[in-house]
């Protein structure tokens, strides 16, 4: 409601400039027509620079080892993109489908549980009065500005006396913790649960983790959406850790599969075409899930940015 | 009643707490330590037995004397001083425009800048790196035809190359993080810029700019500390560039010292410096900005 009456205001602002410049500064100032080209010029200019990785790839996909030599890059020749989707699937097994298979579970999962963690431990922030509180804040606040490769080295070397490394959990632990989320949600928390909303569930006889539950979660939602995405995201995209981490290529993500790929292309050239491939394959769908939520993502950081 | 009401807090943060202090905490407090050991192997390969002791600032006065970590750094922090403000400013440039509403399609050019940050890291430096190379780059041979022999790959621009990579992958992220700041400026904030006569670029140096600093204060201490992670783009690079050698970042020395080195003391040693200096930098960063503002 009032994102809409802002935006009737400055539309009415600006047509009302509009006139103020055409009755006094006429003649000194560009015509609003030759300045709309200039500046959608400039982006798309800048949008090639952003697209332009992203066609190749797409363009490279469809060609076979031979001719990503010989051909223009930048044009389609012999298309046989069935045909490498194809071999990027069946190589060796179809690890590939392992890998993709293995990234969702540890973004999915990892994400999945650390919002559920973070959401209880923000509410828990937000609604309960109890010695120590500000402790937790602080520390989990320190936590975020600690470079996570930092801590990889050192996490390894643990995981490695407890013989976890080289196994899911030691992936998937790392993932579950979000203090960005943990942050995030302590402040929505704080905003949208109503004390009220509390004590009257307790009066009808609602035992705590109920309550937290049934309303908490509810109420939290939108912001879970953001934590989510986020931790998702984080999760997809690193390499670090799983680099560390992992030896047995049935347990790699995408990543690491991806790069394990790239260095062969010197030995084995027909890895060039499973390379470009697969790396195709493998950002279709977070291109997709990027554009399709953008309103989320926008949503959430303004949440984070005004109220942190 | 009441006791439940004291136990729900400590319910609800147990596991987040726990797995907190596991991942967190306790690394740290393992790195610090594991950096003031030296480890010694009895036989050729450790076979007689191996034994710690207190090591001092042994491990931290070899991290640092040696010559390659020590370029290391310098090198990021060369990185960090050109990268990190062209980004930023490029950012800027492109929040303001896009909310100017003077161009056609802005949400098009949003999600077009904002794509990259779906693709990781590593898989855009494997984009990259084959973007980069002669012979099989479109872009190298494009540049060719109209007389440019470009060297993307050599000892002077691979770290220019490098610094494409992340500004390619991370501008758009942070540009949606300023865009958000920009919405949030409420609309009588325009209306009086606007009778005060404000054109445009005054409007954008004098109104917007002061208002969305929080944003760029914000992306630029998460640059800071990205800057002194990198890895997976020398690590990807490294098999097309010679100029890449095994300790080319600290993050990389860091690697190489524990896995291909197997010395877990002086990989500590690396880890916690690199931590520090992320610490230092953006403290350092976050005082001169808040300075100026009194």
């Amino acid at each position: 409601m009032s994102s809409t009456s802002t935006q009737v205001d400055r539309e009415t602002a600006g047509s009302s400039r509009l006139e103020v410049r055409s009755t006094h500064r006429r003649g000194a100032t560009r015509p609003p027509a030759a300045k709309r080209i200039l500046v959608t010029a400039v982006l798309v200019l800048v949008a090639a620079y952003f697209l332009v990785p992203v066609y190749w790839v797409v363009v490279a996909a469809t060609k076979s080892t031979g001719d990503l030599f010989t051909t223009n890059g930048f044009w389609f020749a012999n298309v046989q993109l069935l045909e490498n989707v194809r071999s990027v699937f069946a190589y060796d097994g179809g690890i590939f489908v392992r890998w993709f298979a293995n990234s969702l579970l540890y973004a999915g999962g990892g994400a999945l549980v650390a919002t559920y963690f973070a959401a209880a431990g923000g509410y828990a922030l937000a609604v309960y009065d109890f010695r120590g509180k500000n402790t937790v804040f602080g520390l989990v606040l320190g936590g975020v500005l600690v470079p996570a490769t930092a801590t990889a080295l050192p996490l390894f070397l643990m995981f490695s006396r407890l013989g976890l490394t080289d196994t899911y959990l030691s992936v998937l632990l790392p993932s579950f913790v979000s203090p960005f989320g943990f942050f995030l949600c302590r402040v929505y928390a704080g905003s949208v649960v109503p004390a009220s909303l509390v004590e009257s569930a307790r009066l009808d006889g609602a035992g705590e983790l109920r309550i937290f539950h049934t309303f908490g979660l509810r109420m939290m939602a939108p912001a879970l959406v953001t934590v989510f995405l986020f931790q998702f995201v984080g999760i997809w995209n690193n390499y670090f850790l799983p680099l560390i981490m992992l030896a047995d290529q049935d347990l790699y993500p995408i990543t690491l599969g991806l790069v394990n790929w790239r260095a062969q292309v010197d030995r084995l050239p027909e890895f060039y075409e499973l390379t470009t491939g697969g790396v195709l394959v493998s950002i279709v769908p977070l291109a997709i899930l990027m554009i399709v939520l953008q309103r989320f993502w926008r949503g959430g950081l303004t949440e984070g940015s005004v109220k942190g | 009643m009441r006791g439940a009401q004291r136990r729900a807090p400590w319910i609800l943060l147990s596991p987040f707490l726990l797995l907190f202090l596991l991942t967190f905490l306790l690394p740290v407090v393992y790195a610090v330590g594991q950096s003031f050991t030296a480890v010694d192997r009895q036989g050729l390969f450790g076979e007689d037995g191996i034994t710690s002791s207190f090591a001092g600032f042994d491990n931290y006065a070899r991290a640092l004397g040696d010559p390659a970590f020590v370029g290391s750094i310098g090198r990021v922090l060369l990185f960090g001083v050109v990268q990190v403000p062209v980004m930023i400013v490029l950012v800027t440039v492109l929040a303001l425009l896009l909310e100017s509403a003077s161009s056609a399609w802005p949400s098009f050019f949003r999600a077009a800048y904002f794509l990259p940050y779906g693709i990781p890291g590593v898989i855009a430096s494997i984009l990259w790196s084959f973007l980069y190379l002669p012979g099989f780059s479109p872009i190298v041979a494009a540049l060719g035809k109209i007389g440019l022999a470009p060297d993307f790959l050599g000892a002077g621009t691979v770290l220019w190359s490098i610094a494409n990579i992340v500004t390619w992958a991370y501008a758009g992220y942070n540009m949606l993080i300023v865009i958000a700041q920009l919405k949030s400026i409420p609309g009588e904030v325009y209306e009086a810029a606007r009778v005060d006569g404000a054109g445009p670029l005054r409007l954008a140096w004098s109104v917007q700019l002061p208002l969305i600093r929080p944003a760029l204060v914000l992306a630029t201490v998460f640059s800071i500390i990205g800057t002194l992670q990198l890895f997976a783009e020398p690590q990807v690079l490294r098999s097309v560039s010679p100029a890449i050698d095994a300790s080319y970042t600290p993050n990389f020395a860091a690697f190489t010292s524990a896995f291909t080195y197997n010395d877990l003391g002086v990989a500590a040693a690396q880890a916690v410096l690199i931590a520090v200096a992320a610490f230092v930098l953006s403290f350092t960063f976050l005082r001169i900005v808040s300075r100026r503002d009194s």
